[in-house]
């Protein structure tokens, strides 16, 4: 009920157009990560994605922020969210393993590697997180998602929204290949996402 | 329904549903010679069409509110399509918030309160984004501190409000007209009438002087802004467009001639319109405003016209053919 109620609200602030760019909706495991630019990036990809596929994947968020207060914990709860501690991590609860024991063999995840919100004009350095995961699950499907706009339909530091239009790019998947180092897997992943806001 | 109302939807359902024929039958045809993406513009129009049919019926058929709600809700989408296509910064979104949620619901809501009996917000409708708007917007802008290209930001999104809050208002606000007829009596035809003579009018304008450009356009008006409109075009559109305003003239307060000049009226604004819009697309580098919606041109690409002709319009019949100027 929550769920869809704010879906639908997220859809009708942000506007969103949903192109799927050499890439199919599809419901195996895959981690989709993007770039973080504003609050409603994780709901507004959420329900980009069709029904079906929604309710197999996770947003992954931050726990400090996610579990304060009622409202918050109830909307973390709605979308399904995976809440990960960024205080305390502890040799083998880390963030990777926390995600991987969560998703088990049904699940896909929503990731932002940049750690924080970005301006929205450039994309920061991806964290290496995302290059453990596919190290540890190889057979995941990493698809990068491009959001533009998004940025200036709820910026950093504001808590109303201006209405604008705003589009989420899903793009071909890829995969880490053997031996590629982390620094080039992580440049890569990141070029990817750059690539979609040109097509 | 009376017979009036009756004989106008016949009209337009025939008209459009003979166009849409056209249209299918065209695009199953490849090969017509026609220029596929003319098709497909075609196709695209007659889809606006239909739903500006839509909305119009609603004016004959149902409450007064439900029209100015439509228009409003049309005025919010071009309003996001115009913002969103306008580079704007991080100082401006409060003033946006409140263009989006304060001053474009209050305008509409003014007009759906307006009414000759009760009290006319007239007075406060027509002033509201034009005065009250304007100097909130860069006081605002001001207040959040960024001086950064201060005044083209400011009027910037005064023009956005404007042309896609402000003069698309008063297409509904004709609905609040007490007529008077081209004889001196109170009208006894439906106000909801007036709406229809505008869209229509508009709209056959537009196409008017499209086709009239593509068969006998020699020399464009200015070919940076637009190649398709030339002064055959608008020259030969503007006089269609007054002959079919002539014929319709029984749906209308006006008479004869009165029709003919208004429908000039209109096509000349709906011209200015459309080269506007253009000229501010040509700017941001655009082809359409519905860049951001894959697959279609955008609802400020359709209204375009009708923004402008409508404040014209509404002006022109409240100060000859209403009792109260």
């Amino acid at each position: 009920m929550t769920e869809t109620l704010l879906s639908l609200l997220a859809r009708f602030l942000a506007g969103a157009s949903v192109r799927w760019v050499d890439c199919q909706p599809d419901t195996c495991q895959r981690v989709y990560f993007a770039n973080h630019t504003s609050h409603l990036d994780a709901v507004v990809v959420w329900s980009a994605l069709p029904m079906h596929v929604r309710s197999l994947t996770r947003p992954v968020a931050a726990k400090d922020y996610w579990s304060r207060g009622w409202i918050r914990r109830h909307l973390a709860k709605a979308f399904n969210a995976l809440l990960i501690d960024r205080k305390e991590i502890k040799v083998h609860q880390s963030p990777v393993d926390l995600m991987l024991r969560e998703i088990g063999e049904t699940y896909s995840l929503i990731v932002f590697p940049e750690g924080s919100r970005s301006s929205g004009q450039e994309i920061g350095e991806f964290k290496s997180g995302l290059y453990y995961l596919t190290k540890k699950r190889p057979d995941l499907e990493l698809v990068p998602v491009h959001i533009d706009n998004l940025n200036r339909v709820l910026p950093r530091g504001e808590v109303l929204p201006v209405p604008l239009l705003s589009c989420i790019s899903f793009g071909p998947p890829l995969w880490l290949e053997a031996g590629e180092p982390k620094a080039d897997f992580l440049e890569r992943a990141r070029e990817a996402v750059r690539r979609l806001k040109e097509v | 329904m009376d017979a009036t109302t009756a004989a106008l939807f016949s009209i337009v359902l025939g008209l459009l549903a003979v166009a849409t024929v056209i249209g299918q039958v065209l695009k199953r045809q490849p090969e017509t010679g026609l220029n596929p993406a003319a098709v497909l513009a075609f196709n695209g129009r007659l889809r606006a069409w239909w739903m500006m049919s839509c909305v119009l019926a609603a004016a004959f058929f149902f409450p007064r509110g439900v029209t100015v709600l439509l228009f409003g809700l049309l005025s919010f989408w071009a309003l996001r399509e115009f913002i969103t296509l306008t580079p704007t910064r991080l100082g401006d979104h409060r003033a946006l918030f409140w263009v989006f949620f304060l001053f474009t619901p209050l305008q509409y809501v003014l007009i759906a309160l307006d009414s000759p009996g009760r009290g006319s917000t007239y007075g406060l409708y027509s002033i509201l984004i034009p005065v009250y708007a304007l100097l909130f917007i860069p006081a605002r802008i001001a207040i959040a501190g960024d001086t950064k290209r201060f005044l083209e930001r400011s009027a910037k999104i005064q023009c956005g409000l404007l042309v896609c809050v402000y003069c698309l208002s008063f297409a509904p606000a004709l609905l609040n007209l007490r007529l008077i007829g081209h004889d001196g009596q109170p009208y006894r035809g439906s106000s909801a009438g007036l709406l229809f003579f505008l869209v229509v009018m508009v709209q056959l304008a537009d196409a008017l002087q499209y086709l009239w450009g593509q068969i006998y356009g020699r020399h464009t008006i200015a070919p940076q802004v637009s190649s398709s409109r030339t002064w055959e075009g608008f020259l030969g559109g503007a006089g269609s467009t007054a002959l079919v305003g002539m014929s319709l003239c029984w749906a209308t307060p006006f008479n004869v001639w009165q029709a003919m000049l208004m429908s000039l009226l209109l096509s000349v604004m709906a011209f200015a319109g459309g080269m506007t819009l253009s000229a501010i697309k040509r700017d941001r580098g655009v082809q359409d405003y519905g860049t951001l919606v894959e697959g279609h041109g955008g609802v400020l690409d359709r209204i375009d016209s009708i923004c402008f002709a409508a404040p014209v319009f509404f002006h022109v019949t409240r100060y000859f053919f209403t009792a109260v100027p």
